[in-house]
């Protein structure tokens, strides 16, 4: 390893970017192709909805793991993306009538707000958008004051806690707690909770997941990538070396933003309804928690801890539906005292090395800059 | 290297912990919780649970409430009153010859997470019926999985109505049942000035519609309403509005649901609204959440159900002993407890005359089934709502009910309401395919 | 000119509900830099021994029962600082620096607590004790050998084993037993009723003041009294000062900084305590009590700024009196009278309810925060880092 040739380095990299893709495709065609051939449709589409809170996950390891800054308020994009697609195809099923719950509120007319919303192709943009623009507007109200650390976190959860009593407030307009079902509306007239189309939009999860994970990796590596760690790292001294840092957490927060909305979209389809509650406080915790407990700052842990925490939740609740809540919050807490990094992280720096020795090709592990120092060498050889 | 140790100090023991915890689970499901409920869930302990062998020729049913959260509060009581049943039916030979094996879902008090688990009763576990949900908004939610999948539940709660589902059979009162006799007393005998206070959520707002139809026909008024965050515990402002839109003394009417009840009343009190010039009509307080607040704040006020524990009926009788035999002397039953017990019953009637656990024909039999419930008779409809007797109580020392008026006899449902316009003259019955879920009456 | 002095009245008693709720957190949070979520489960804790005590009072008969609430509130601290204490010692010292974690660590801490209430019995505490009983005294026992510093690791791992093991087999060798699995207090709601004195109110003041609310005032004013002279007048509160602003240097000049941290901790958890047991007079004590407050008093606190009490009192106070003026319509009401533009009476009277005027407090803070990003009074620091 010390000794590696300026070619050797780039075969290396060039082998491990293979091993990636070969990865990548590996578990595409896992999920895509064989899961839904040997597991029971709702088991699947409860891995359909993991995926999609993976999906969030990503936008939050974007914006905690690598800038550092924590959100407690992902569930309004979140729920902002589930609302525009659930009211879309409430007006779809209408044909652009009134849906039928307005006349529990003595609604007359369509509401200004859902007009836009009966065309298809705006929608698929606007849960793409709306929520990027509500992210990019709050972030840059709070970046522009330099406000970070926990005062970012608090403010995003008052802005959560708006979103929600307004949402939940307002029935004349989104029919307030009992929010939109998708279920038995219709999608281009076939039933949403139909196997065809539940199956179509568990292939488009996964493809999405893929493509938005190629996206966060793009963004994190090379010059934006490293720009965002500095933030992460020394704000201040990132200042100092002439760059403007509210642009780019503006700008990576809007795209987190974004990403929640399409992880809300694809997790509302999936579920077969969208309520205000997937706006409590807990909820957007929790989706901080799954990128904690992979490991932040690695975009494949964000995705192992939501599925390994939601399998988990589901697992529990079922098992101990009474006191599961006990195995919970010990998960929380273990993970944040005993695995700081996350299990990538830990695996990286401590697992990987035990399984090594376990198969006998024990390393002594020292410092990287005693490796390469010619005089240490020198000595080794002597020795 | 020290603080290596201890990270890997900490990272065994936590995992022996977790899985000591994840041991003590199965020994709570598999043995801890046997007295409470036989089989209380098909866990992956089985193999060292004694239920095992029964469950193989048990009928499984789903119980889904939320165990844990906001609702737990209330939604655990009617858990408690379904096991009754379900043990009582056991202990009488079960079904068809075959025990009940209850499997208990969490829904956490999330409204996904009630869909989610309801797919996962009906798909894996494979149950014959399903026993849940207490909000609106939760049943709400699990309706789609119900019709897509032709199944059946049983919803033990007083509702708003505007709904009527050939695969749910509800055994709360309709708002004909609860709401509407309510306020037909309180414009007789205590004022025609209404305050509207509610959680703000669907029922009382919908409640609240047609309370407000109601008055405008009968030629009471509406001097305010307002709406709380369920959960909120601060309720100044709402007593500031109802001294200024009251200043003589009026009726309350109060939706209001779970914690805020108890500062709402607590509150009160201390503001000087006593029960002589501003009487409450809550009809979402019973028995068990006078106990929470503490009968203190309460005495003097009123709250409509269909049953209270002081109904003098022995089927009453026999449903309180048991129930406090099994829970402890210091519990006490309620309308919604009452509902979800008798639901069992109902359920198992149907089995019986079906003689199958087949979806369809038990469907089929239930309608038409008369129980001597604890409420009185009840019969189910073919709407899927049972007829009741509706009650008024007032709140005494004591914290239970005296009994102040009651109808004659059991009222019949009306899902579709008749005071509200969109709805006038619309009913249901499952028993005419040509009628169905929502027809004009003729 | 009354109805302006009653809702100044209505407002400050809403404000003294958050600023007791948030004097703890001020204190945790500016003090420590810890973001303590299970700061409302330790008030819920602080409820239910009220409701303990309140039993315990019952049983005596009725002179007793009308001074529960004088014993309740030290209980309620000190079952709530001990909890707080074990909860520093067990997690956050681990985390002191790292405020961002213990937000998760004590999330997770605040679910437990929540359960704890739900399904704590006799035989999950025995049990509970056999294992702090076995694990530590184990432990001690150990300690005693010349190469415990050798062994501790594997020590501690077959200790936490044997005793979690033999723990887990006394509950399940007893969990048929009825009485001892019977719930303390299940996931049902508790009452805790206030004392005769306390029910009611007065009209001395011109219009309707409930004795609940003046006690509560009372209790807090009592609290800040107590909160400023141990911080700014006793030795330790000189120490925790000390902490607060140079960790190292305090250090280095003797004060025993992990002890500092343990009590200053104990100490928030405590007044936890204490707002738990003033507002089980006014709400609901139940596993959830906690949660209902946790937002507003974390939005207290960011609002007057860290590490200063004169911030959080203001800043609870003006979010109290601002969310009844809202809530109530007095606000609307108010313009009206003025003969203010109607648009601007529409505008106030659209949020004229209460979960409405929840939705423009909050709007407003975050606006606030936007002028003044560290509070009402920001500590001073380096400029750089604002």
């Amino acid at each position: 390893m010390s000794n590696e040739t300026g070619v050797q380095i780039k075969q290396r990299k060039r082998r491990n970017k293979l091993i990636e893709i070969g990865v990548i495709i590996a578990s595409v065609i896992i999920l895509a192709v064989i899961l839904p051939s040997i597991i029971p449709a709702f088991r699947l589409r409860l891995i359909g909805r993991f995926l999609s809170l993976a999906i969030v996950a990503l936008g939050i390891d974007l914006i905690w793991g690598y800038t550092g800054l924590l959100s407690l308020g992902h569930g309004i994009f979140f729920a902002l993306g589930g609302y525009a697609l659930a009211m879309n195809l409430k007006l779809q099923t209408t044909g652009g009538e009134l849906p039928d719950f307005f006349t529990l509120y003595g609604v007359k007319e369509l509401p200004w707000v859902w007009q836009p919303f009966n065309s298809f192709p705006f929608t698929i943009i606007a849960l793409i958008i709306i929520p990027g623009i509500v992210a990019g507007l709050i972030g840059y109200l709070v970046f522009r004051n330099r406000i970070k650390g926990v005062y970012f976190s608090i403010l995003t959860q008052a802005a959560l806690l708006v979103f929600f009593n307004f949402f939940n407030g307002q029935q004349e307009i989104i029919n307030g707690t009992n929010g939109l079902k998708t279920d038995t509306e219709k999608i281009f007239d076939i039933v949403v909770s139909s196997p065809g189309v539940q199956r179509t939009f568990y292939i488009i999860t996964v493809i999405c997941l893929v493509l938005i994970y190629l996206l966060c990796r793009w963004l994190t590596s090379g010059r934006f990538g490293r720009i965002l760690k500095a933030i992460r790292d020394d704000e201040t001294r990132v200042r100092f070396s002439g760059y403007d840092p509210t642009g780019y957490k503006v700008l990576v927060f809007a795209i987190s933003g974004a990403i929640a909305g399409i992880a809300g979209a694809l997790y509302t389809v999936q579920t077969g309804i969208i309520t205000p509650s997937i706006m409590k406080v807990a909820f957007s915790i929790e989706m901080v928690i799954w990128v904690a407990v992979g490991g932040r700052g690695t975009l494949i842990g964000a995705i192992i801890g939501t599925l390994l925490v939601r399998l988990a939740q589901t697992f529990l609740s079922e098992s101990f539906p009474e006191i599961w809540l006990f195995f919970q919050g010990a998960l929380f807490l273990i993970v944040v005292t005993v695995l700081p990094d996350g299990i990538i992280g830990w695996w990286t720096n401590y697992g990987w090395f035990k399984l090594r020795s376990l198969f006998g090709q024990n390393q002594v592990v020292t410092y990287p800059s005693l490796e390469q120092d010619p005089g240490v060498q020198q000595e080794k050889d002597q020795i | 290297m020290s603080q290596l140790g201890r990270r890997k100090f900490l990272l065994y023991s936590s995992t022996g912990v977790l899985a000591s915890l994840f041991l003590k689970g199965c020994a709570d499901s598999g043995g801890g919780d046997q007295a409470a409920d036989p089989c209380a869930a098909a866990d992956p302990c089985a193999a060292a649970d004694p239920c095992a062998a029964a469950g193989g020729d048990g009928i499984k049913v789903g119980i889904l409430h939320s165990l844990s959260g906001t609702m737990a509060i209330s939604e655990t009581t009617v858990v408690d009153a379904e096991m009754l049943a379900i043990d009582e039916i056991n202990a009488a030979g079960g079904v068809l010859g075959k025990q009940i094996v209850p499997i208990k879902e969490d829904g956490a008090s999330d409204w996904p997470t009630f869909a989610e688990k309801a797919a996962k009763l009906i798909d894996q576990d494979k149950v014959v019926t399903v026993f849940g949900c207490w909000t609106s908004a939760s049943r709400k939610a699990v309706l789609p999985v119900f019709e897509s999948k032709k199944h059946m539940l049983w919803y033990p709660v007083q509702y708003e109505g505007q709904e009527c589902s050939n695969h749910v059979f509800y055994t709360g009162a309709a708002p004909n049942q609860q709401i509407e006799p309510a306020v037909d007393w309180l414009l007789e005998n205590k004022g025609k000035e209404f305050f509207l206070v509610g959680s703000d959520y669907v029922f009382p707002r919908t409640a609240n519609t047609i309370i407000k139809e109601q008055l405008a026909a009968k030629g009471g008024s509406v001097a305010g309403e307002d709406y709380l965050p369920l959960g909120d515990t601060e309720v100044t402002p709402i007593i500031t509005k109802i001294k200024a839109a009251l200043p003589d003394g009026g009726v309350i009417f109060n939706s209001l649901n779970g914690d805020t009840n108890v500062a709402f009343f607590k509150q009160m009190q201390g503001a000087g609204l006593n029960p002589d010039k501003y009487p409450v009509m809550s009809v979402s307080v019973a028995e068990e959440e006078v106990r929470q607040i503490g009968p203190e704040y309460l005495k003097g006020h009123y709250a409509s159900w269909n049953y209270y524990q002081t109904v003098e009926s022995p089927a009453n009788e026999k449903f309180v002993s048991a129930f406090k035999a099994k829970y402890g002397e210091d519990r006490v039953t309620n309308d919604p407890m009452e509902a979800a017990y008798i639901m069992v019953y109902l359920w198992k009637q149907a089995v019986e005359q079906a003689g199958t656990t087949d979806l369809e024909p038990v469907r089929a039999a239930a309608v038409g089934q008369k129980l001597e419930a604890p409420e009185g008779l009840v019969t189910m409809q073919p709407n899927h709502h049972i007829s009741k007797t509706v009650r008024i109580g007032e709140v005494r020392d004591d914290g239970l009910f005296d009994i102040v008026w009651s109808t004659e006899g059991p009222l019949d449902p009306i899902p579709w309401n008749q005071y509200v316009k969109e709805t006038k003259g619309f009913a249901c019955d499952w028993t005419d395919p040509n009628k169905g879920g929502k027809y004009k009456e003729a | 000119m009354s109805t302006l002095i009653e809702g100044l009245f209505n407002g400050i008693s809403i404000g003294s509900v958050l600023l007791i709720a948030a004097l703890g957190l001020a204190i945790v949070f500016g003090l420590m830099g810890v973001i303590n979520l299970a700061h409302g489960e330790l008030m819920m804790l602080g409820a239910y021994s009220t409701f303990v005590v309140q039993n315990i009072f019952k049983s005596f008969g009725d002179p007793w029962f009308d001074f529960y609430i004088i014993v309740a509130i030290p209980v309620a601290f000190i079952v709530s600082a001990v909890v707080g204490l074990i909860l520093e010692r067990g997690a956050i010292r681990f985390l002191y620096g790292r405020p961002l974690e213990t937000l998760l660590a004590t999330w997770g801490v605040s679910l437990i607590l929540q359960q704890f209430v739900r399904s704590v019995n006799w035989l999950l505490m025995i049990s509970l004790g056999i294992f702090s009983l076995l694990f530590f005294g184990g432990i001690q026992v150990v300690k005693k050998r010349a190469d415990w510093e050798r062994i501790k690791s594997k020590t501690l791992t077959l200790l936490i084993f044997l005793s979690t093991g033999i723990a887990i087999a006394f509950y399940s060798l007893l969990s048929k037993n009825s009485v001892l699995t019977k719930a303390w207090f299940s996931a049902r709601n508790v009452d805790v009723t206030a004392p005769k004195w306390l029910r009611g109110g007065t009209t001395a003041l011109g219009f309707q003041t409930p004795y609940v609310r003046l006690f509560i005032i009372a209790l807090t004013i009592l609290c800040l009294i107590g909160v400023y002279w141990f911080l700014q007048r006793s030795t330790w509160g000189l120490k925790i000062r000390a902490v607060t602003q140079n960790r190292t240097m305090s250090s280095c000049l003797g004060i025993p900084t992990a002890k500092v941290d343990a009590l200053t901790f104990a100490l928030g958890s405590g007044l936890a305590g204490i707002a738990g047991c003033a507002v089980s007079l006014l709400g609901s004590v139940g596993p959830n009590t906690g949660q209902n407050y946790i937002v507003d008093t974390f939005m207290v606190v960011v609002v007057g700024g860290v590490g200063n009490l004169l911030g959080t009192v203001l800043a609870a106070l003006g979010i109290g009196i601002l969310n009844y003026l809202v809530g109530s319509g007095t606000l609307a009401l108010f313009l009206t009278s003025f003969s203010a533009p109607q648009s601007l009476i529409d505008f106030f009277l659209f949020f004229a309810t209460s979960s409405m005027a929840k939705v423009m407090v909050f709007a407003l803070i975050i606006t606030f925060l936007q002028i003044k990003p560290a509070g009402l009074f920001p500590q001073k620091g380096r400029t750089a880092e604002l």
